[in-house]
C-alpha cells in the first residue's frame, strides 16, 4: 500500500535552511536523505493506539528566537524550573533554537562540553559525527526520519574520561510559538568512568496554537565503559509529543532514567536501554498522568547483549476522565547474555470509569541462563482506603489526592533530585487535582 | 456542651441483607459502654454503619450526636463532628506515610491557613507514640503497610490520641494483642477518659474489660442488643460463656444474616 505522505518541509527549503545555519556538508546530506526516507517510511507501529489519526503533521517552520542575557527574561513559570547560580550549568531552547547557555567554569576547565547541538557540530564535529544518530537510526520509521531531517537547537553533553560532574546539568526546552518547529535533539556522551546527572524539562506555554505544533524529539545517550549517567526528564507539553530516548551502555556502565510523562496532549514515548557491555545496568522509573481525552503510549524497553547485565523498569500511570494509556514494558535478552537479569513492573491507577489503562509486560528471552520477572496491575482507587482516610476527617478529595500521591510515591521518592521530586508532585497535583 | 450520642432503632443492611435489626443505645460523656457478643452477631456492622461505611445501608432508625443527625453526614463530616472508630481491620495505604496521613487528619479539623506547624505536629506525634511504646520509625512507614496486627491496633490508638474525638468506638481493639500491648492500649484509652468523651468498646472477650472498666455492658445477638447490665454481666459472661443468655432468651443461632 502506498499512501501519499505530506511532508512538513520540501527539499529546497531544507537545503537552504541547513546552508543558512552553516551546517557541514555531511549534515546537510543526512537531513536531505532522511527527508526522502520520511516520504517513504511508514509510521511506527504503536500497539492499540491509532496514531495515524493524531495530529502528526503540523510542524511549523524553523524560527530562530533571539538570545537572552539572563533567565529572568523567560516566562515566570519557567524560571522556577532552573536553579541558576554562578556555578550552575543551564541551557535553554526556545522553539527552534537555543537562546541561553551557561557552563560552570569548573566544568569547562575539566573539559566538559555542554552546549547546543548546532554549536557542537561547528566546534566538535568529529565527536558529534561519531555518535549522532547511531542509537536512534534515521530509517527506523517515518517519525524518526522526519526528526533526523528537521531537528533543531538541541543539547550536546560530553563528559571526558574519569570526570565526575557533581551538580546536575539542567536544560529547559520550551515551545511558545504556534508557527515554530520544535524538534530538539539531545546527545549525551559519558566517556569511560565518568559520572554525570542531567535534568531537563520540556514544556509549552498556553499561547494560542502552540498546542497544535508537534514535538518530535530524540535523545541519544552513550554510556562508555564504567561510566554512570543519571538522566531525568519531565515533559509537560500541550501538543502531540513524540519522543524516542535511547541509551547504549558499555561494559560496567550504568544508565538511570527518571521520566515524567506529564503531557496534556497525546504522546508516544519509548525509553530504551541497550545493554551492550558485560556488567552494564539500567534502571528506569517512569510516571505518567493522563486527563481528558488524552491518548498515551508509553514504552520502556531494555535489550540485553552483555553478560551479567541488569535492567529494572518501573512505570506507574494515573488516568482520569476518558484518558487512555497503553503501558508497555519490554525486556529482551539476547542469546549469549548469560547471567542477565531483567525485572519490570507496570501499574495503572484509574480515577474515572471511562479511563482506560493497559499494562503489557513482555519478556522476550533467547538465553537460558538468565533471570527475569514482571508484574503488572490495573486498578481503581480502592473505596475501602478512601473510607478509612475519610473516617479520620479527611475530605474525599484530599483522601483521593493522598492515595494518588501514594501510588506515585515509590517512583517519585526514589528520584535523587529534590527539585524534580517537588516539580513532579506539583504537576501531579495540578493535573489530577479536581 | 456535654456529649450525648443516641442510637435509636437502627436497622442496616449489606448487599440487601439486613444485619442490624433495630438497635438502640445511648452514650453520654464520661460513660464507657461495652458491647460483647460472639462472632457474626453484627458488632462490626454497627460500628461501620455508625461511621458511614459506603457498603452499609441504613434502612431505618436514627443516630444523633449532640442533637445533630449523624446519618445525614458524610463519613468525613462524622469524623469532624467528633466520631472516631478504631477499626477491626484498618486499611493499608501504600505510598502514604503515617505522619503525612496523621497531619492531614489533624489539619482537616483546622481552618485553612491555620494548619498545625510541622514542629508542633512532630512533637505531639512523637509524644503520643512514646506513650504507646511505638518505634519512632513507624511515623515514616507507609500507613499500616506491613504492620503486624498488634502494630495496626496501636496505630489506631495513636490516631485516637491525636484526634481528640468525643465519641470513641473501638472495634476488637484487643484482638491480636499480647498482654503487654493490651495494657499499653488500655492505658492509652484510660488516659482519654473524661467527662466529655464517651466510649463504645466492642469485644468478644472480657479480657480487655479487666483493664478498661466499663459502666455498662450490652450483649449483642442477631443484630440487636439482647441484654444489658453493669460490669458484673461481663464477668458472668467470662465465667459462663454465652449459652445461658441464649437459653434465657430462647436463641438457637445467635449469628445474623446466615439465612439464605
Ligand atoms: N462485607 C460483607 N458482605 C456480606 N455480608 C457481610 C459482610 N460483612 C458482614 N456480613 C454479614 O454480617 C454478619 C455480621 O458480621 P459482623 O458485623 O462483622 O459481625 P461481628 O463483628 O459481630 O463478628 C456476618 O455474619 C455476615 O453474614
Ligand atoms: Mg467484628
Amino acid at each position: 500500500m502506498t499512501t501519499q505522505t505530506i511532508l512538513p518541509i520540501d527539499r529546497e527549503t531544507l537545503a537552504a535552511l541547513s546552508q543558512n545555519n552553516n551546517e557541514p556538508a555531511w549534515l546537510s546530506a543526512l537531513r536531505l536523505e532522511a527527508l526522502e526516507l520520511a516520504g517513504q517510511l511508514e509510521l511506527p507501529i504503536v500497539e492499540k493506539q491509532k496514531i495515524s489519526r493524531w495530529n502528526l503533521d503540523t510542524y511549523g517552520t524553523y524560527t530562530k528566537s533571539p538570545a537572552i542575557q539572563s533567565v529572568n527574561e523567560l516566562p515566570e513559570s519557567l524560571q522556577s524550573l532552573v536553579k541558576l547560580e554562578e556555578n550552575s550549568s543551564v541551557l535553554v531552547q526556545r522553539n527552534s533554537s537555543v537562546v541561553f547557555q551557561q557552563l560552570s567554569a569548573e566544568l569547562a576547565a575539566k573539559g566538559v562540553i555542554f552546549t547546543d547541538l548546532q554549536t557542537a557540530i561547528e566546534k566538535h564535529a568529529d565527536l558529534v559525527q561519531k555518535y549522532l544518530f547511531q542509537a536512534v537510526k534515521k530509517d527506523e520509521n517515518r517519525l524518526a526520519a522526519l526528526h533526523t531531517a528537521i531537528w533543531n537547537g538541541g543539547v550536546f553533553v560530553y563528559v571526558p574520561k574519569n570526570v565526575e560532574v557533581d551538580l546536575p546539568l539542567q536544560a529547559v526546552l520550551m515551545a511558545d510559538d504556534a508557527n515554530a518547529t520544535f524538534a530538539p535533539h539531545v546527545l549525551l556522551i559519558a566517556d569511560s568512568n565518568s559520572r554525570v546527572t542531567y535534568v531537563d524539562n520540556y514544556l509549552s506555554t498556553d499561547a494560542i496554537g502552540v498546542d497544535q505544533v508537534v514535538h518530535n524529539g530524540v535523545v541519544e545517550v552513550f554510556v562508555n565503559a564504567g561510566a554512570n549517567v543519571r538522566f531525568a526528564s519531565v515533559h509537560h507539553l500541550n501538543a502531540t509529543n513524540v519522543t524516542y530516548r535511547r541509551a547504549v551502555v558499555e561494559n560496567d556502565g550504568r544508565i538511570e532514567w527518571i521520566i515524567g510523562e506529564m503531557h496534556n496532549g497525546n504522546a508516544v514515548s519509548e525509553t530504551m536501554s541497550v545493554l551492550k557491555g558485560n556488567g552494564s545496568s539500567s534502571d528506569m522509573k517512569v510516571i505518567c498522568t493522563g486527563t481528558n481525552d488524552q491518548k498515551l503510549s508509553i514504552t520502556t524497553k531494555a535489550v540485553h547483549f552483555g553478560k551479567s547485565s541488569d535492567s529494572q523498569m518501573f512505570t506507574r500511570a494515573v488516568m482520569r476522565d476518558q484518558a487512555s494509556a497503553i503501558i508497555n514494558g519490554i525486556t529482551k535478552i539476547e542469546k549469549g547474555a548469560t547471567k542477565a537479569n531483567g525485572e519490570q513492573t507496570e501499574k495503572v491507577l484509574m480515577l474515572s470509569p471511562k479511563a482506560r489503562g493497559d499494562a503489557n509486560p513482555i519478556l522476550l528471552i533467547d538465553e537460558d541462563d538468565v533471570t527475569a520477572g514482571h508484574a503488572a496491575s490495573v486498578g481503581q482507587v480502592n473505596p475501602e482506603q478512601v473510607y478509612y482516610l475519610m473516617s479520620r476527617g479527611i475530605s474525599k478529595q484530599d483522601a483521593e489526592r493522598l492515595i494518588i500521591h501514594g501510588f506515585l510515591a515509590p517512583v517519585i521518592s526514589e528520584i535523587p533530585l529534590e527539585n524534580v521530586q517537588d516539580q513532579l508532585r506539583s504537576l501531579t497535583e495540578r493535573k489530577l487535582g479536581q | 456542651m456535654a456529649t450525648h450520642f443516641k442510637i435509636d432503632g437502627l436497622k442496616a443492611e449489606i448487599e440487601g441483607k439486613e444485619i442490624l435489626k433495630g438497635l438502640s443505645l445511648e452514650i453520654k460523656g464520661g460513660e464507657i459502654h461495652a458491647i460483647m457478643g460472639p462472632n457474626g452477631t453484627g458488632k462490626s456492622t454497627l460500628a461501620s454503619a455508625l461511621m458511614g461505611h459506603p457498603k452499609y445501608e441504613v434502612t431505618d432508625g436514627s443516630v444523633e450526636l449532640n442533637g445533630e443527625d449523624v446519618l445525614e453526614m458524610a463519613v468525613d463530616e462524622r469524623a469532624r463532628a467528633g466520631l472516631f472508630l478504631a477499626m477491626q481491620y484498618p486499611s493499608e495505604i501504600a505510598g502514604v506515610t503515617n505522619s503525612d496521613f496523621l497531619r492531614s487528619a489533624i489539619n482537616a479539623r483546622r481552618e485553612e491557613g491555620n494548619e498545625i506547624s510541622l514542629i508542633k505536629f512532630i512533637r505531639q506525634m512523637e509524644g503520643k507514640m512514646k506513650e504507646l511504646e511505638m518505634n519512632p520509625e513507624f511515623a515514616h512507614r507507609y500507613l499500616n503497610e506491613g504492620f503486624s496486627g498488634g502494630e495496626k491496633k496501636r496505630n489506631e490508638i495513636l490516631q485516637m490520641l491525636l484526634l481528640d474525638p468525643s465519641i470513641v468506638i473501638l472495634d476488637e481493639i484487643d484482638s491480636g494483642l499480647d498482654i503487654d500491648a493490651l495494657k499499653i492500649v488500655a492505658n492509652g484509652v484510660n488516659t482519654m477518659r473524661s467527662e466529655d468523651r464517651g466510649f463504645l468498646i466492642i469485644t468478644h472477650y472480657q479480657r480487655l474489660l479487666n483493664y478498661i472498666k466499663p459502666d455498662f455492658v450490652h450483649v449483642m445477638m442477631q443484630g440487636r442488643i439482647v441484654k444489658s447490665g453493669g460490669p458484673e454481666l461481663a464477668e458472668r459472661l467470662e465465667n459462663e460463656g454465652y449459652d445461658w443468655v441464649k437459653e434465657e432468651l430462647g436463641i438457637v443461632d445467635e449469628t445474623v444474616g446466615q439465612e439464605a
